[in-house]
Formats: C-alpha cells, sequence, structure tokens
C-alpha cells in the first residue's frame, strides 16, 4: 500500500497537524518508503498468533475506592492544574469560541 | 586534591561518606565542569548548580549530624528532560512543551532525590526520545566528547538520551538517567564508552515521564561501570501505584548480588543477528565478548531468535501508533505552546499548535502511526505488528530455556558524524537493529564498553537477559568489563 498527496492530507487532518502543500510533497516519498519497508512483516505466518496485550504478565489493579485516595493524583488540585494553561479564564482552560 | 568529576557514583558516595571529601565540593566541581562544557558538548538543556548545591549541603548536614546517608548521598547527576520535576522546566526537547513548568516530581526522579543525589541540570535528548543521534531536539544537537583522530567533525552522542551518555562520557556527570524505547539507552552508551541498563519493563516507574511509547518506554541508568548502574538502577526501580503497569515485585539487591564469576553460566549467540556486511570491528568485539564470558566460566551456545529481522519493522508501527495516541495531549489548551491564528476556531488552533509545535521527525511518527491505526490498514498493519510481537517475545522466551542470557553487539557501527544519516529516516532507524528485539520483548539489556574500534571510537557488547533477571545481566556485563580493555576517557578538547 501506498500513500498520495491526498491521502497524506487526509492522515495530517486526522492527526490535527496543519501542512503546507510542500510539506505534503515532501512526507509522500518519505512515508511511502518506511511503509514499504515495514510491509516485509506481511510475509510472516501469523496463524493462531495472538496480538500482543502485555509485554511482561501482570494484573491489573484498581485504586481505593475513596475521595483522594492518591493527594497528588486526586481532586483539589485547580491552580496546580491550571498552572501551564496558556490561557486559564476564571478557573478554566480557556479555548476559542467554538460555534458550529 | 585529586580531580573529583573522575570518580563515579561508588567512588564518591564512598568519599563523602568517609570524609575524604564533602557533597559540597563534589557538586561544586561538577557544576565547574557543567558550565565550560556546556558551550560545545550543549548535553545540557537547562542547568540548576543551584539544585545540586541544594541537595549537596542537605547531605553534608545529614553526615555532621550522623544521620544514615542514601545509597546516592552526595552524587550529582544529570536528569534527562523526559522526566517531569517540580519547579524545573521539562520539555522532551520539543518546543511544544517548551516553558512547561511541572507541579509534580516523576516518581524515579523522587528515587533518587531520596536516596541523596542531586541534579545538576536536564539533559537534552532527541526530541520526545525520537532519534538515534540527538539531532532532532529542538534545543540544537549534542556533542559527543569523542572525535576520530586528527578530525574535529562533530560525532553523534547516539539517542535518544545522547545529552546522558555525553555528560556522562565528558565527565562531566557522574552518571544521568535514561530512558529507552528501542535503544535509547544502550545505543548512546555504546557510542561514548559508558555502561548503560534498561531493566525490565515494569521495573520503574513512567509516572511523570514524557511518554513516547508506552508498551516499551522503561527509565534506566548511565554511568561509568556496571556497579554504579547497579547502583543507580537500585534506586530508582520499585512498585508505583501511579503507574498502571508497574511491577508489583521488590526491587533486588542488584549491587550486594553482583558476581562475575560465569561458571555454570549459558550464554547464548544468536545466529539472526551475525548480519551479512556487519562492520569488521563490531563483529571482533562480539568475538572478544564471547571469548572473554569463556574466560569467566561460561558455556558459549548458539541459539536462533529467527524473527530478529522482523524486529525493526515492528517497532516502527508500534512505536509511532502509540506515539500518534499519545501525543494527542499536545493541544495547545491545558499546557505547553499555544499557536491561535487571528479568527481561528478549536481545531484551526490544535493544527496550528501541533504543526508550530513538533520538530520533523515528530510529525513523521506521528503521521505513520496516525495512518496505521486509520480505518481500513489497522488490521494489515497495526494488529499485524502486534502479533510479529508476541512471535519475537516467544523466541526469546524459547531460547531462554536454553540458556542465562545472550550477547550480541549493542549497535551495528560506532559513533558516525552529525549529518551522517539524518537526511534518511529510515537509514537512522537502522541504527536500533540489535537494541529493538529486547525492547519489544520487555527483557532487561545493557550496553558495556568492549574497546575501541579502527578510529579509536567506543564500541559497546550487549546482554538481554529473563524478564526479571536484571542480575544476570549485571553478572556478564561485569565479567566482560572486568577483561574489556579500559576505555580512556575522551580527550579533553572543549
Amino acid at each position: 500500500m501506498s500513500v498520495d498527496t491526498a491521502t497524506v492530507a487526509k492522515i495530517a487532518s486526522l492527526a490535527r497537524i496543519k501542512v503546507t502543500e510542500a510539506e505534503i510533497g515532501a512526507m509522500v516519498p518519505e512515508l511511502n518508503g518506511i511503509l514499504a519497508w515495514v510491509e516485509q512483516l506481511g510475509e510472516v505466518d501469523v496463524t493462531g498468533v495472538e496480538p500482543m496485550t502485555a509485554v511482561i504478565p501482570n494484573t491489573q489493579r484498581l485504586r481505593d475506592d475513596v475521595v483522594n485516595a492518591d493527594p497528588l493524583t486526586g481532586g483539589d488540585m485547580r491552580d496546580a492544574v491550571l498552572a501551564n494553561a496558556p490561557a486559564p479564564e476564571h478557573g478554566f482552560f480557556g479555548v476559542p469560541k467554538v460555534i458550529e | 586534591m585529586t580531580d573529583l568529576t573522575n570518580f563515579g557514583i561508588a567512588a564518591l558516595r564512598d568519599g563523602v561518606a568517609k570524609g575524604d571529601f564533602t557533597a559540597t565540593e563534589v557538586a561544586t566541581a561538577f557544576n565547574a565542569a557543567v558550565e565550560a562544557a556546556q558551550p560545545a558538548l550543549n548535553a545540557f538543556i537547562v542547568t540548576t548548580p543551584e539544585k545540586a548545591l541544594e541537595a549537596a549541603a542537605k547531605v553534608d548536614a545529614d553526615r555532621a549530624a550522623g544521620k544514615s546517608l542514601g545509597t546516592m548521598a552526595g552524587v550529582p547527576i544529570g536528569m534527562k528532560d523526559l522526566f517531569a520535576t517540580k519547579g524545573t522546566q521539562t520539555t522532551a526537547a520539543s518546543k511544544i512543551l517548551e516553558g512547561f513548568t511541572p507541579q509534580y516530581e516523576s516518581t524515579v526522579s523522587q528515587k533518587l532525590w531520596d536516596a541523596g543525589a542531586g541534579m545538576l541540570g536536564k539533559l537534552n535528548l532527541d526530541q520526545f526520545a525520537m532519534g538515534s543521534s540527538n539531532e532532532t531536539s529542538a534545543f540544537g544537537n549534542v556533542i559527543s566528547p569523542w572525535r576520530r583522530p586528527n578530525d574535529t567533525a562533530p560525532l553523534a552522542p547516539g539517542g535518544s538520551s545522547g545529552g546522558s551518555s555525553s555528560a556522562v562520557a565528558a565527565r562531566i556527570a557522574p552518571a544521568a538517567t535514561g530512558t529507552d524505547t528501542g535503544g535509547s539507552i544502550r545505543q548512546p552508551a555504546a557510542f561514548t564508552g559508558i555502561s548503560g541498563i534498561k531493566p525490565t519493563y515494569g521495573r520503574c516507574s513512567r509516572w511523570g515521564v514524557v511518554a513516547f511509547a508506552s508498551s516499551l518506554d522503561q527509565a534506566g541508568a548511565m554511568a561509568h561501570d556496571v556497579t554504579d548502574c547497579a547502583i543507580m538502577l537500585e534506586a530508582m526501580a520499585g512498585f508505583d501505584p501511579k503507574d498502571s503497569t508497574s511491577l508489583n515485585l521488590p526491587v533486588p539487591e542488584w549491587t550486594a548480588g553482583l558476581n562475575a564469576d560465569m561458571r555454570g553460566k549459558k550464554i547464548g549467540i544468536p545466529r539472526e543477528y551475525r548480519l551479512d556486511g556487519m562492520d569488521a570491528d563490531v563483529a571482533k568485539s562480539w568475538d572478544d565478548g564471547i571469548a572473554w564470558l569463556k574466560d569467566a566460566g561460561a558455556e558459549i551456545v548458539e541459539i536462533s531468535l529467527p524473527h530478529t529481522k522482523y524486529a525493526l519493522p515492528t517497532y516502527y508501527i508500534i512505536a509511532p501508533a502509540e506515539a500518534s495516541s499519545n501525543l494527542a495531549r499536545y493541544d495547545g489548551v491545558r499546557y505547553g505552546l499555544r499557536d491561535l491564528p487571528d479568527g481561528a476556531g478549536l481545531q484551526d488552533m490544535y493544527a496550528a499548535t501541533r504543526a508550530a509545535g513538533f520538530g520533523p521527525e515528530v510529525k513523521r511518527r506521528i503521521m505513520i502511526g496516525t495512518y496505521v491505526l486509520s480505518a481500513g490498514f489497522y488490521d494489515a498493519y497495526y494488529t499485524q505488528a502486534q502479533k510479529v510481537r508476541t512471535l519475537i517475545a516467544r523466541d526469546f522466551t524459547q531460547a531462554f530455556q536454553q540458556v542465562d542470557v545472550i550477547l550480541v553487539p549493542t549497535a551495528p557501527s560506532s559513533a558516525f558524524a552529525l549529518g551522517e544519516k539524518s537526511a534518511d529516516p529510515l537509514e537512522m532507524y537502522l541504527n536500533d537493529v540489535f537494541s529493538v528485539p529486547a525492547s519489544l520483548a520487555g527483557l532487561p539489556a545493557m550496553s558495556v564498553p568492549a574497546g575501541l574500534d579502527r578510529n579509536g571510537l567506543p564500541l559497546g557488547l550487549q546482554v538481554i537477559g529473563k524478564a526479571f533477571d536484571e542480575q544476570g545481566v549485571l553478572n556478564a556485563s561485569l565479567a566482560i568489563e572486568q577483561r574489556a580493555p579500559k576505555i580512556p576517557s575522551p580527550p579533553k578538547w572543549w
């Protein structure tokens, strides 16, 4: 499978990365080179093989079902959470107006 | 007084504990070395001499008060700028995080500070740890302290932990943290003649580490020698409930368990790693390593890891796929850069912010990842890669029924010059050919210096162990270290 300019433009849009026509032009052969190379995986017989989900067997844990089980990742951290926001407003993250 | 910057972790810690010198003297010496080297090597994105001095003062005060000292007490280290450090800018070497000041400390860095280490600064790296030469950083290339004879061309320190490797090799930091997704600790260690270990996936908490590919990312230690790596890894590792993939296992006493006696041990030599056209010096160093381990009493066993050739293409599907998902968080809303063109809506802001903030290699990998996860291609690329990953891990499981550890080269060549491979992404990716398989299988692996090649540049050997058997990896590495020619420090030209 290979990509053309329309596909690259579509991928960029899905990835939310603004690209110029020139950048798309440069990316087409680069991405095609990489995709052609990874396509050799198609020759591997994977009949009956499960896709890997966990590289080291581990059990999933649940944290204690209490408020602020871990204070650092619990609540009441509004100001710390907003400290690095580029445009916080009134205790919220600020974004441009969204009117569809 | 001897130059304190020549010492590694054990010597500094023990010297401070005995009173041969103070932690403040150590921090002062390294701060000066960092400052002097920074214009030439660019190993750090920010330096924090005050943090190193502050930690040292506490160690000196604790010692004066007769308190017990930690295992890293009095050792100032470099912190890869992928670890969130409270109050100190953390960027992942990307413009998109420039100015980001974490409100919390990563688990691994906190453990190191708790053990008495201090911070010299935040080390440069490939942007979001994507690269093998440290040329993708938004804060400039890192230069290796190594040079070819009679040649001043700047060489790559390896990547992505290039600031870490350059700083330790140049003796401006006695040790540094690294992270390894496909070889980012081991390849830079090999390129600069130092030691570096990536533990079993899950040993070190990923909490507070900027994510690249979450099923592969592991923190580890980079230092002068095997013993220093053992000390530092012991301080970094341990269960963390804040990381869902953290291993709930006690941390073994790796340092106390060090033992270079290889009698009764079987070393696997996988035939698939002997590539056609392999660099003659790399091939010779591998043969040397085999001879050294035999000399230490080990039995050498030829093994097969049949899916080795598929590891790299598998990695370059899985890692970008995970990266495209992880890096979706950089949206110009919650932290980091925001680019809001006049009159732009929310979607335009996302796209403009990400276009301005991510470097070309990061964009390339996000694009690949987005493509292989997109409707219609998911099964052909991503599911297929996850199945092949199962086979690669199975190869190792089967091999480890016959052998205790596996010995292979760390990288296909010694350090290359900056610019030599950056034009072609594929050629750069091929540099990880020997390091990626162990990453895909989540196994502990270490690079240890194996001597110099024909250009006088360091080569590394890689020891890969069973899951959870960091001790076996450290021990075989120690046996190599005791027999390999001692690599001198690179001549100081900066």
